[in-house]
């Protein structure tokens, strides 16, 4: 396939081609997470689920610990919803940096900075072919959109702890696997994954912390059933300007804010 | 406004590497051109052989800056002449190519065949590499810079636009040798070398062991740099180096430089090099407060 023809056909919805300003709407707690929920008066209504979008506080932005954050942060949006003018958007976050902190004190009413949608979002399952959602941690966030453009998806999802399992809620049917099992069953969402997996046509949809990612991508190289996994890099700008957050593929490096961050796992020797 | 000899509707570039016009386009489809960020657009550094680059990782955020090790990723001459250089002469503006020669014969073919193409306004040369003949960082030295101009000066009628880096001794030196070798232009500050260490490991973090900063950071280095080079030669300068406001840009034009380049800024905000552009326009010449 040529790369136009490639361009055509892959989900993405393309960004206006600037940073622009949302305003805050809510941050609430949701356990160990903070959901933010800004309204982007600008951006297009349609962002395909897995597509990420760059995030920085208007205000504020590079006066935390070392006189950081500087770059803004990559976060796939959880949910999307057409709000007029523009979108109401979604973002699951965990305050673990100079970041993601500042970004977790955001109050309703501040000005969120943000460049997107960007990237390739998930592809949908072809037809007859069962989509099964698995979730580690923050990476259940892209997973919220899409179980929600799917007909009655299967949901797994694995978390540290109980207060991290608190984003199961979110979902409306989720089977939930915790470290501690201090929710769900004490197991690796990995193994709820091997008991759901069977003989029928299945597509699987993985988000999640790399182990976990590459567990799925082996399990299902195994089975044989195709995967999409959305993979996480660290991005200075999401567009395929600075070249920084390559992976390595079977055939070379890619940008993963270019030609992912959702990739066909056999793309992968690992996602590691 | 001209720039050796090319028509420019503004006086902001983007840096070499900081910004992929192909790929942007991708991400932003035809409202890119609608509102391309800079006046003139250069293109990544190329060199004669196709590279893969560094391995990752290749980031690492510092103060108001960032440091990257990205080894120079690129399609290799002949990829680079078919499939880049139609799709970047679809660019509503002037294109620079960037090239890079490990020799001074790589170096000379690599001016000799950009500069037969049409598509082609000018060439910027990254001499931030070593010659792997001498062992010298060709821009890091005047004589090294002297020799490269004197081979490929006489190679093609386009001009040359010597890129500086700020890792050398002194860098007027170099652009004063390479006026006197027939460039046409001087652009400075490339990045400045730098590294980080991994706080699990206590191990380098980068991939390539060493980086280069840029940014905010070292943007004060910058402007002394440009402000020297500018004292020393009668050529254009690009001044670059940290630039994030139009207030950043007029300090630069009062510094010397003829023309302004963003680099780092554009990560930000894909659109900064209208921004600034626009605001440059707003300030003008007039100070303002402290």
């Amino acid at each position: 396939m040529t790369p136009q023809a490639a361009a055509a056909t892959e989900p993405r919805t393309l960004a206006p081609p600037e940073r622009r300003l949302s305003r805050v709407a809510a941050n609430e707690a949701l356990g160990a997470y903070r959901l933010i929920s800004t309204h982007d008066g600008h951006g297009p209504a349609d962002p395909r689920p897995g597509q990420f979008f760059m995030l920085a506080a208007a205000e504020r932005w590079g006066a935390g610990a070392d006189e950081r954050p500087y770059l803004p942060r990559a976060f796939s949006y959880a949910r999307a919803r057409p709000e007029r003018p523009g979108v109401r958007l979604d973002f699951l976050l965990e305050a673990i940096g100079p970041g993601t902190d500042r970004l977790a004190q955001l109050s309703p009413g501040e000005e969120l900075a943000l460049v997107g949608p960007l990237g390739v979002g998930f592809r949908p399952p072809e037809p007859g072919s069962r989509p099964l959602l698995v979730g580690g941690g923050i990476g259940t966030a892209p997973l919220l959109c899409l179980a929600e453009q799917l007909d009655s998806p299967t949901i797994l999802l694995g978390f540290r702890s109980g207060a991290h399992a608190e984003a199961a809620r979110l979902f409306p049917d989720a089977a939930v696997a915790t470290d501690d099992g201090s929710v769900g069953r004490r197991a690796l969402v990995t193994e709820l994954l091997a008991e759901e997996l069977d003989d029928g046509p299945t597509t699987v949809y993985a988000c999640g912390p790399a182990p976990m990612l590459e567990a799925v991508r082996a399990l299902c190289a195994e089975r044989g059933v195709p995967a999409q996994l959305a993979l996480e890099s660290g991005m200075a700008c999401g567009f395929g300007a600075c070249f920084g957050c390559v992976v390595p593929t079977k055939r070379g490096y890619i940008r993963l804010c270019l030609d992912g961050p959702v990739l066909d796992a056999d793309r992968l020797e690992s996602a590691l | 406004m001209e720039l050796c000899g090319v028509s420019l509707r503004g006086p902001v570039l983007n840096g070499s590497g900081t910004f992929d016009a192909i790929a942007a386009r991708r991400a932003f489809g035809d409202a890119l051109l609608e509102r391309f960020p800079f006046d003139a657009f250069v293109s990544k550094t190329i060199t004669i052989e196709p590279r893969e680059g560094n391995p990752p990782p290749r980031l690492w955020e510092t103060p108001a800056g960032m440091l990257n090790s990205i080894g120079l990723p690129n399609k290799g001459l002949d990829g680079f002449l078919a499939y880049d250089l139609p799709r970047l002469a679809e660019l509503p503006v002037p294109l620079v190519v960037s090239v890079m020669g490990f020799t001074r014969d790589e170096l000379a073919a690599l001016v000799a065949r950009v500069g037969e193409r049409d598509e082609v306004a000018m060439i910027e040369l990254n001499v931030s590499c070593p010659n792997v003949e001498t062992g010298l960082v060709m821009g890091a030295e005047p004589g090294e810079t002297a020799a490269a101009l004197d081979r490929v000066r006489p190679l093609t009628a386009k001009p040359l636009i010597v890129k500086l880096t700020p890792n050398a001794l002194e860098p007027a030196a170099v652009a004063e040798a390479a006026e006197a070798a027939g460039a046409d232009a001087v652009s400075l500050v490339n990045t400045l070398k730098g590294m980080a260490i991994d706080p699990r490991t206590s191990r380098p973090w980068l991939g390539g062991v060493s980086g280069g900063l840029s940014g905010p950071a070292i943007r004060a280095v910058a402007l002394e740099q440009v402000h020297s080079v500018a004292e020393r030669v009668g050529i254009p300068v690009i001044g670059m180096g940290g630039i994030a406001s139009g207030r950043d840009a007029r300090d630069f034009l009062a510094a010397g430089a003829d023309c302004i380049a963003v680099g780092t800024e554009s990560f930000r905000d894909p659109a900064a090099g209208l921004r600034i552009g626009r605001e440059l326009a707003g300030i003008g010449a007039t100070p303002t407060a402290v």
